[in-house]
């Protein structure tokens, strides 16, 4: 295997350690533990600006037009008299959807746990290129700080739904966002893009390359699976929307026609001729639809290792699991169609889209059930990790279920971008990512900090989550079901509809409440930092590589030797074993049988 | 005010569970077992109970939408011929969801609660069952094969527009931010149109081609008139951003692309007045009456004119985000009788007598 010797090459690199400055060490990183942590705050702080955008907007939802002393202060010319401007109102509705979608889901995910997790976990010093993760991440930043530059744009930030479908957003005369607005968010995702391809690359070639002797595929954690299947998902369909966005660009731009025409606006008719929106749609949704399992892949694997490693049983069905990941990989790329049944699509294709869509529950009803198996039986430790795992199962449950719906055209017709679309894919790829996104915070805070959360801050802040989650997105099945299109900045000109409204003012209240309990997380996140309890090097008891490493960071991951790896990572309550788990670099004993399945 | 308020309340509450929380913390601070920042058995139980509380509160969760806004779904009353089978299919994909919902997540909660650690337990190291996974991926098979198949049928049904039915073929033309539509005339035919040919100042507003003999006798109107019992071809057109067609209770929707003409046709089957008359209807429009009457006595308090009384009416709403007025681009549909319809239709202008 000539994985060996690369390892071992790689070992002498690293063997030695050199003198870091300040700058070296915090900020230009090549380690991949500080990128990992530079990934997981600003993903957090874009966090939190995407999150205090969803409440503005909800407060406009619940009490429309109503003077609101948050908008004055937050939004100035947007909200004058403190009334939200309806344009403004669009405005955050995108600029959440972008950045949850990219900024924390994709970027913060990802690039926080691929990063601490893939060299620690196959046993590997770094990642295969520490230079280019640098690249990766400092081109992250940047995106994120257009991104934030773009909301203090004269004629509004972009503001087109965060699907930017043209030509509302090609044409600065439709809307104020499409303006120098749309124009930054082009180049924003443009670097974003150009840093999850450098993201991407280095984790598949590391995880390919670099595995430690002994970490055959098959006694990956089931973590490493996700990353990597992820990473291949984005090399396949993020260039898809680079070439997207840089034919919009040209429209926009350069007086192309890729996605415009026989556009008559503002008493003018524009020279665009022969292109067509629902060409934009396809490359948009052909990026769009496999991202969402960009961002639920890596939490369903976060999730996968946390609930073994706290019910202390091996995960069921190991195998079943990668074959899972594996074919919902696959499938995510030849089903972007389902959210284009009524775009004026030949109804034929709708048929093929609906029949792909629906086998993609079969994969993920797989995993549903064997997680549910993974606890039955266990000696389940209640941790902060491992009870936002069991609220992703049960969030991705609620949410998957109702795709059955989505995915099906002929009832897709009436729920189309509907309030039933909103709770779906937040239940189902948001708000679950999210958990698993915690999940991984709580466990791993001690291998990125050195120091434990505390509990039962941790606690308040789950159940508090759990409940607000529900409360906030069940009830909007219902209005979405009696026909509330979404992204309407008030209701109240549909008398129609003036029976959702209380609905809309309680889904409000649950989210003011569950958005208020975040400081909770982000107090005790920052606090632990300096004043938490100092962790001992395997806290959890857990089997794979990353606890066998020093608590302290050093560059180069262990001291001396890499571990070797005699087994798979869930043995968890082996018979025949006095503690109730074997780390993977405990050499199998004499007639032992590496119980692998 | 309301919002501010109820934000000041809430981080009051957060601040005072917080402080509790660490109040909380410091009692423990002796033992050393919890101050370790790992679940301890006391953890667990607590923990575990909260489970079972969770499950309960998404059982009341489920049971209490339903059976409050249950009815706002418009789910009984569809007005179109195929309204039904899509209904239909809503609601067995509901009940599958309904069932497995209920029974998953009891599963879940349940284990969670049954299997909390304790300190010297030992988990079952039961690592995979082939049988157990061949069972739950071929029950999905079979129950998504049952609905692949019954929704394409239903889809394939819907979407092939059949033209023996001799259906009346209408234009939905959409525009930043109203509808527009336009009734082929005697001929059934629409005339040729292009953005391009939009001359406002002859009060050619939606482009129509005017030597074209099929445009002559078009009518162009901001209301949408169909006739009970008659099957109806719609073409879209948008002349800017992008639509949709929205017309929840006709379960009908068709996004209006610029530059390419979509098609969606259905029948209407329940006239606006028998509408109003079922049941339902009479009361969802008594309770929204009542809503309406509240808020207006709070508007008028604040020197305000109160809201009109609403009566039902079909709407066609846009349900693709197109700009500023996006939430205020609606067009009334009426249904009515032939003799109606045609009452109403010798009043409007044909395209030819419309222009300046």
């Amino acid at each position: 295997m000539s994985t060996h010797a690369d390892t071992h090459a790689h070992d002498d690199d690293h063997g030695h350690h050199h003198k870091e400055t300040f700058v070296t060490k915090y900020i230009f990183s090549q380690d991949h533990k500080m990128i990992a942590k530079q990934y997981l705050i600003t993903g957090t702080i874009m966090g939190v600006i995407g999150v205090i955008m969803s409440l503005m907007f909800r407060m406009q939802i619940a009490w429309p037009e109503e003077p609101n002393v948050i908008f004055e202060a937050l939004l100035g010319k947007w909200a004058p008299d403190g009334v939200m401007d309806a344009d403004i109102y669009l405005a955050l509705v995108t600029i959440h959807g972008t950045i949850m979608v990219f900024f924390v889901l994709t970027a913060g995910l990802s690039g926080t746990f691929s990063n601490l997790l893939i060299p620690l976990q196959i046993g590997a010093r770094d990642m295969a290129s520490g230079f280019l993760n640098m690249v990766s991440y400092w081109l992250f930043f940047l995106s994120s700080v257009i991104m934030v530059i773009s909301l203090f744009v004269e004629a509004g930030p972009a503001a087109a739904g965060w699907t930017i479908y043209p030509p509302l957003s090609a044409l600065p005369m439709a809307q104020g966002g499409s303006g120098m607005g749309m124009t930054l968010w082009l180049v924003s995702m443009a670097i974003f893009i150009a840093s999850s391809l450098l993201g991407s690359l280095n984790y598949i070639v590391t995880v390919i390359n670099l595995r430690t002797k002994g970490m055959s595929m098959t006694r990956l954690p089931l973590t490493i699976w996700a990353f990597f299947i992820t990473a291949v998902i984005g090399v396949i369909s993020f260039p898809v929307l680079l070439s997207a966005a840089l034919l919009l660009i040209m429209d926009r731009s350069f007086g192309t026609s890729f996605f415009l025409s026989d556009i008559f606006i503002q008493g003018e008719v524009l020279h665009y001729q022969g292109g067509s929106p629902v060409l934009f749609e396809h490359l948009f949704w052909f990026l769009g639809h496999p991202e969402v399992y960009i961002v639920i892949l890596p939490a369903m694997g976060l999730v996968s290792e946390i609930m073994a490693s706290n019910s202390r049983k091996p995960i069921f069905g190991y195998r079943a699991m990668i074959a899972s990941i594996l074919a919902i990989a696959f499938l995510s790329t030849i089903v972007w169609g389902h959210h284009m049944f009524i775009s004026g699509m030949n109804p034929f294709l709708g048929s093929v889209f609906t029949f792909t869509t629906l086998l993609i529950a079969i994969p993920s009803a797989v995993k549903a059930f064997n997680w549910i198996t993974t606890i039955w039986k266990g000696n389940l430790q209640l941790n902060p990790a491992m009870l936002f795992s069991i609220g992703f199962v049960s969030t991705f449950i609620t949410g998957g279920l109702t795709g059955i719906i989505l995915g099906d055209s002929a009832l897709d017709i009436n729920v189309h971008d509907t309030y039933f679309v909103i709770a779906h894919f937040h239940l189902v790829m948001g708000i679950s990512a999210l958990y698993g996104m915690f999940a991984g915070i709580y466990h791993w805070y001690p291998k990125m900090f050195g120091r434990m959360l505390n509990k039962n801050l941790g606690y308040l802040h789950f159940w508090v989550t759990a409940v607000c989650a529900y409360g906030v997105f069940f009830p909007m099945h219902f209005i979405g079901m009696a026909g509330l299109p979404r992204r309407y900045y008030t209701n109240s000109n549909f008398p129609l509809f003036d029976d959702l409204a209380n609905v809309n003012v309680i889904i409000t209240i649950f989210a003011l409440v569950g958005g208020v309990f975040q400081l909770v997380y982000l107090y005790n996140f920052f606090s632990s930092m300096f004043f938490g309890k100092k962790t001992v090097q395997n806290p959890w008891k857990s089997t794979t590589l990353e606890w066998t490493a020093p608590v302290k960071h050093i560059h180069g991951n262990w001291e001396g030797e890499i571990p070797h790896v005699y087994r798979w990572s869930y043995d968890y309550s082996k018979p025949g074993y006095e503690e109730d788990f074997v780390p993977q670099n405990v050499p199998l004993r004499e007639g032992e049988e590496e119980l692998q399945h | 005010m309301t919002a501010f308020l109820t934000i000041i309340i809430v981080l009051f509450v957060a601040v005072a569970i917080w402080q509790m929380v660490k109040i909380f913390d410091l009692a423990q601070v002796n033992t050393d077992e919890s101050n370790t920042g790992v679940a301890t058995d006391y953890d667990n139980k607590i923990n575990a109970y909260l489970m079972i509380g969770f499950l309960i509160f998404i059982y009341v969760i489920t049971i209490v939408c339903f059976v409050k806004w249950g009815d706002l779904p418009l789910m009984s009353n569809s007005a179109s011929a195929h309204g039904p089978e899509i209904d239909n299919l809503m609601i067995i994909s509901m009940v599958i969801i309904f069932i497995v919902q209920t029974i998953t997540q009891f599963l879940l909660h349940y284990f969670a609660f049954k299997y909390r650690g304790e300190k010297g337990k030992k988990a079952l190291f039961y690592a995979d069952n082939n049988t157990l996974e061949a069972i739950w991926t071929i029950i999905p098979v079979i129950v998504l094969a049952g609905l692949i198949i019954y929704g394409l049928f239903t889809w394939t049904s819907i979407m092939n527009i059949n033209e023996d039915d001799d259906p009346m073929v209408i234009e939905l033309y959409a525009q930043q931010f109203n509808w527009k539509a336009r009734y082929s005339g005697q001929d059934n035919v629409l005339g040729m149109a292009n953005v391009r040919l939009i001359d406002l100042d002859r009060a050619n507003i939606l482009g129509l081609d005017e030597a074209d003999p099929n445009a002559q006798d078009d009518v162009i109107t901001t209301e949408l008139h169909l006739v009970v019992g008659r099957p109806v071809h719609f073409k879209m057109r948008s002349q800017d951003v992008l639509h949709s067609a929205y017309m929840p209770h006709f379960r009908a929707q068709m996004n209006c692309v610029p530059g390419m003409v979509t098609e969606f046709g259905f029948t209407p089957t329940v006239t606006t007045e028998q509408m109003r008359a079922t049941p339902e209807m009479v009361e969802k429009v008594q309770r929204i009456n009542k809503i309406r009457v509240e808020k207006s006595e709070a508007l008028v308090a604040k020197g305000e004119s109160a809201l009109d009384t609403y009566t039902f009416d079909y709407l066609l709403l846009c349900n693709k985000i197109c700009g500023k007025s996006h939430y205020n681009m609606q067009m009334k549909i009426i249904v009515e009788t032939q003799e109606e319809f045609d009452a109403w239709m010798k009043e409007q202008k044909e395209f030819k007598n419309s222009l300046n």
